[in-house]
């Protein structure tokens, strides 16, 4: 059962000089109900974009152009602000990539979580402290009490997140986003924040949409993977087949690029295009090593090749906007030999 | 290598200066609100230049048949109390109104750039203390501070000029001594480099071009403040005194026929306004320019497309 | 702990308050002429006549004429500190008694200039920063552009035009002691609060929509709304908190302006507070007086100041816990 099901999703922003940009081109997923999706892709790709796009905390000279966000089935896009209010926070929570700047440094970090009791499940003061401490208890903050009490900066960036998470999740929402929740943090305090966005999702089967451009995380994480490249989805893949055997040749070169011990460095060649003026045809054929003259001329639909299993679900086959996937474990892609 | 290292040390003076100069041109010319100013500025200027050859009538002539009379196409602005022209009065008025606050700004520069310069130089117990002291000054209400210098020194243009710039010179001051810090950072940095210069003249001719464009800056917002201290004093009694005349003298002299020659208080105040207005539009577009944030914060902000 | 933060501030302040005693003590010795004929208030004339030898000897010794400069500044500077700033050449009082007479209505207008001002400040900048280029961010800019050019004692004299002469609704001169009248107090102070007030304004506002501005900016307000929170709340309960320890700092500064500016205001309206007594002391060639007055106003900017700095480390957690 898709909780969240993005269809056709375009996001265009307004430049100063009067162009535009399209950060977002037509993608489209889904997610089930208590299942983790990771969107993975690099800078500019289009992953916050699309997460701002779903809370509709988009900026003014961002606007929805196309496309659908079903949460629940009901139409997100076409909601009006009021009505939004009166999701987030409370049926789809989302923390940030930056926990140092991400609280309110003038008010201490459990009236935050409280302020969220408060507001949406009208709680009285007392009653909205106890459900805090709670909270930053489930979030593994020792000594909750007296944290409660404490200011923002009095924390480092991995408790800062763990907040972040309480405040998120404070409500028992449907679905989470996490943009970026630990790139900003230390390797080792990576985990930590990590298991607890791990232990959370399961104990409350939420709905999980994991971004990031850590592919080993978000191997572990998650469940299905979407790889983004110039605001387009590449792949959609059950995470293990996207790891073991890629069907997009970008993903491929991203799986290469990661260093390994031992082996020279093969980074994906060329840079990325400018956004503004996306290349005609696949956006990836540039940079492509398999590129041919069909790639250049026809762009790629992102659509579901060979199920992963006999009796898939049809959410479950794996999805490529590739004119020539690669071949996969099944062996059976469309490449020329 | 050394082409690099060149093309890395600071242009030369004789260029920044001109590189200043252009940039406040460049402001003028794009920015409303600078050619606003500049203009005004520049009007002002030549009526004052040109005034008092072309005034109407004498300004110390009494004429007790015309006294407290109203704006009239004679007396375009008005008569005073002994039948003297306002309007010619008023031009007087901008000269010396001028004149005043250009000395103050101008001791505030001469004293205030060399003693930051020299503080920031130093270093040490010497900067420490210099910059003591500048710090108390600003700290004391500069309208105060200039209050009590001349009822110490006694009302003279020098009086005035020493009082009103001595609350500003901590500004060029702390300037000059900004930059000659950051300079000397860069000297550590590229001495590495063995470029066998160094020595205070060096860092004396590189900091001060590249100081132009703020101190200008700072000169263009002092002279508001500087205009209003001698129209304050003035209008205390404890500035200019008549005979000569001063736009703050005028309206205090015009408090007793408020109701009768409202016009006496109104034109010297307008005047006085628009002197002061232009200076600080033409100010305030130049201190936006400066500022490096100003041309990301015209834009409305745009999260990252990532 | 504040206390600390409190004292560590107060003992900073000391080596200003110094400078400050040192500048003031020097401007007597600018006055030309003999000084102690001048610190007895003589303005011309043949002494004989005015001044009896034995009170010249009497001021003669006091002063200290003869000894070293620097032994003078101390000897000034301990009766300084044991409240001790002479004695008041015209009316025979000790300068100390005329001056503490004088300050509660010097406070009075202070701080009812800077209610004035706040209570039209606040409001109009943060709807300028909220609704940036609307009328409501004309009329604020409008504001600030009017206390900036405008002279503030000319913004007095069309007021009285207004208020006082045209219209009669106020009093252009005078004062009451609040518990003497309070209706006639409020009429009097209404005006020159209003001349203050308005420059005040000016500059909170600017002050507050620049930083609100960029307070808007911050992440933290992000996560405010991602939380589902109303516009209002975040505004005003999100941002403001952060905005208004901005305010304070403006607030700081202005103090300094304010009871600076306010001599050309008080004289204007003949105001009863420290700042006209300065310049009444001055044609009264009183300068024992004088000294006092703007030993005394100088103090009460620093400490001003220094209650400002407190106030923000009050509002502001990450500078109380430091």
């Amino acid at each position: 059962m898709a909780i969240l099901d993005v269809r056709n999703l375009t996001v265009d922003f307004q430049l100063d000089d009067g162009g535009t940009l399209r950060a977002v081109d037509g993608t489209s997923f889904t997610i089930d109900t208590g299942e983790v999706l990771g969107l993975v892709g690099e800078s500019g790709s289009g992953k916050s974009v699309t997460a701002l796009s779903i809370m509709r905390l988009l900026d003014s000279q961002a606007e929805i152009t196309a496309g659908q966000i079903l949460f629940d089935g009901e139409d997100l896009a076409e909601k009006s602000e009021a009505e939004m209010r009166t999701i987030r926070g409370r049926r789809i929570g989302m923390i940030f990539q930056e926990p140092m700047t991400s609280l309110n440094p003038a008010y201490t970090v459990g009236d935050q979580v409280s302020e969220v009791f408060r507001h949406h499940l009208h709680m009285g003061f007392g009653e909205s402290k106890a459900r805090a401490i709670e909270m930053l208890q489930r979030v593994k903050i020792p000594r909750a009490k007296e944290t409660y009490g404490k200011f923002p900066h009095e924390f480092s960036g991995g408790m800062r997140q763990r907040v972040m998470i309480a405040i998120a999740l404070a409500c028992g929402p449907d679905l989470l986003i996490a943009d970026e929740p630990t790139t900003a943090l230390d390797v080792t305090i990576q985990a930590q924040v990590l298991s607890v966005i791990q232990d959370l999702q399961h104990d409350m089967g939420l709905a999980l949409l994991f971004i990031s451009h850590d592919l080993e995380v978000v191997a572990q994480l998650c469940d299905k993977v979407a790889v983004m490249y110039g605001a387009r989805i590449m792949e959609i893949s059950e995470s293990t087949e996207l790891f073991t055997s890629p069907r997009h040749p970008y993903t491929d070169g991203l799986l290469r690029s990661i260093p390994r011990r031992g082996q020279p460095l093969t980074p994906i060649a060329g840079t990325i295009f400018d956004l503004r003026t996306p290349p005609d045809g696949c956006r990836f054929h540039p940079r492509c090593p398999y590129a041919e003259d069909r790639c250049r001329r026809e762009t790629p639909v992102l659509r579901v090749l060979e199920p992963a299993a006999a009796n898939a679900d049809t959410n479950d086959r794996r999805q490529a906007a590739c004119h020539f996937p690669l071949p996969g474990t099944s062996g059976a892609g469309e490449r020329k030999a | 290598m050394s082409e690099a290292v060149v093309s890395q040390a600071p242009p030369a003076p004789a260029n920044a200066y001109v590189a200043a100069w252009r940039m406040v041109r460049d402001v003028i010319v794009n920015d409303r609100k600078a050619k606003i100013g500049a203009s005004m500025l520049a009007f002002l200027v030549i009526v004052a230049i040109i005034g008092p050859y072309v005034a109407p009538h004498n300004v110390e002539l009494p004429n007790t048949d015309i006294r407290l009379t109203g704006p009239t196409l004679l007396n375009i602005m008005g008569t005073d109390h002994i039948g003297r022209d306002l309007f010619s009065r008023i031009i007087s008025g901008l000269t010396v109104s001028l004149m005043v606050a250009t000395g103050a700004v101008v001791i505030a520069v001469i004293i205030g750039v060399p003693l930051g310069a020299f503080s920031g130089y130093q270093g040490g117990w010497v900067d420490t203390v210099i910059m003591r002291i500048m710090d108390a000054i600003i700290a004391m209400p500069g309208r105060l501070l200039a209050i009590a210098l001349v009822a110490a020194i006694g009302p003279s243009v020098g009086a005035l000029w020493f009082a009103i710039s001595f609350g500003s010179i901590p500004r060029y001051a702390r300037l000059i001594r900004g930059g000659v810090l950051a300079q000397r950072e860069r000297e550590y940095v590229e001495a590495a480099r063995a470029i066998g210069e160094g020595s205070g003249s060096t860092l004396f001719r590189y900091v001060l071009p590249n100081a132009m464009a703020p101190v200008l800056v700072q000169i263009t917002l002092n002279f508001p403040s500087a205009i209003t201290a001698e129209a304050s004093l003035s209008f205390l009694g404890l500035g200019l005194v008549p005979p000569t005349i001063s736009w703050g003298q005028m309206l205090s002299a015009a408090q007793p026929y408020l109701e009768v020659a409202p016009w006496l208080a109104i034109f010297p105040g307008l005047a006085l306004t628009a002197l002061i207005m232009g200076f600080v539009l033409l100010g305030d577009a130049l201190r936006d320019h400066l500022d490096p944030r100003y041309h990301g914060r015209r834009r409305k902000q745009k999260k990252g497309s990532a | 702990m504040l206390i600390r933060y409190s004292i560590r501030r107060a003992l900073e302040t000391i080596p200003t308050l110094f400078i400050i005693s040192v500048i003031v003590f020097s401007l007597v010795l600018l006055i030309p002429g003999d000084r102690v004929l001048v610190m007895l208030g003589y303005s011309g004339g043949d002494i004989a006549d005015v001044i009896s030898p034995e009170v010249y000897k009497a001021m003669e010794i006091r002063l200290g004429v003869h000894d070293p400069i620097p032994v003078q500044y101390m000897r000034w500077l301990s009766r300084a500190l044991q409240g001790d700033l002479g004695t008041s050449a015209l009316h025979s009082i000790p300068v100390i008694e005329i001056i503490l007479g004088r300050l509660p209505a010097t406070l009075y207008l202070a701080f009812a200039s800077i209610i004035l001002g706040a209570v039209i400040a606040i409001p109009l900048g943060v709807a300028a920063a909220v609704r940036q280029d609307t009328w409501v961010d004309k009329l604020a800019n409008g504001v600030v552009l009017f206390g900036l050019v405008t002279p503030g004692f000319w913004v007095a004299l069309m007021l009285v035009l207004l208020f006082g002469v045209y219209l009669g609704w106020l009093p252009t001169i005078g004062y009451s002691a609040p518990q003497d009248d309070f209706v006639e107090f409020v009429r009097h102070i209404t005006l020159p609060a209003v001349v203050l007030g308005l420059d005040f304004a000016a500059n909170v506002i600017r002050f507050i929509r620049t930083d609100f501005l960029e307070q808007m900016r911050e992440d933290y307000v992000r996560t405010a709304r991602a939380k589902g929170l109303s516009e209002r709340v975040v505004i005003w309960k999100h941002i403001f908190k952060n905005s208004m320890l901005a305010t304070v700092t403006v607030l700081g500064f202005d103090i300094s302006r304010l009871l600076g500016g306010s001599t050309v205001i008080e004289t204007l309206f003949a105001y009863p507070g420290i700042s006209f007594l300065l310049i009444q002391s001055i044609f009264n060639r009183d300068f024992a007086t004088v000294q006092g007055v703007v030993l005394f106003l100088a103090l009460l900017v620093i400490f001003m100041n220094y209650l400002a700095d407190i106030l923000y480390a009050l509002l502001n957690p990450r500078i109380r816990y430091e």
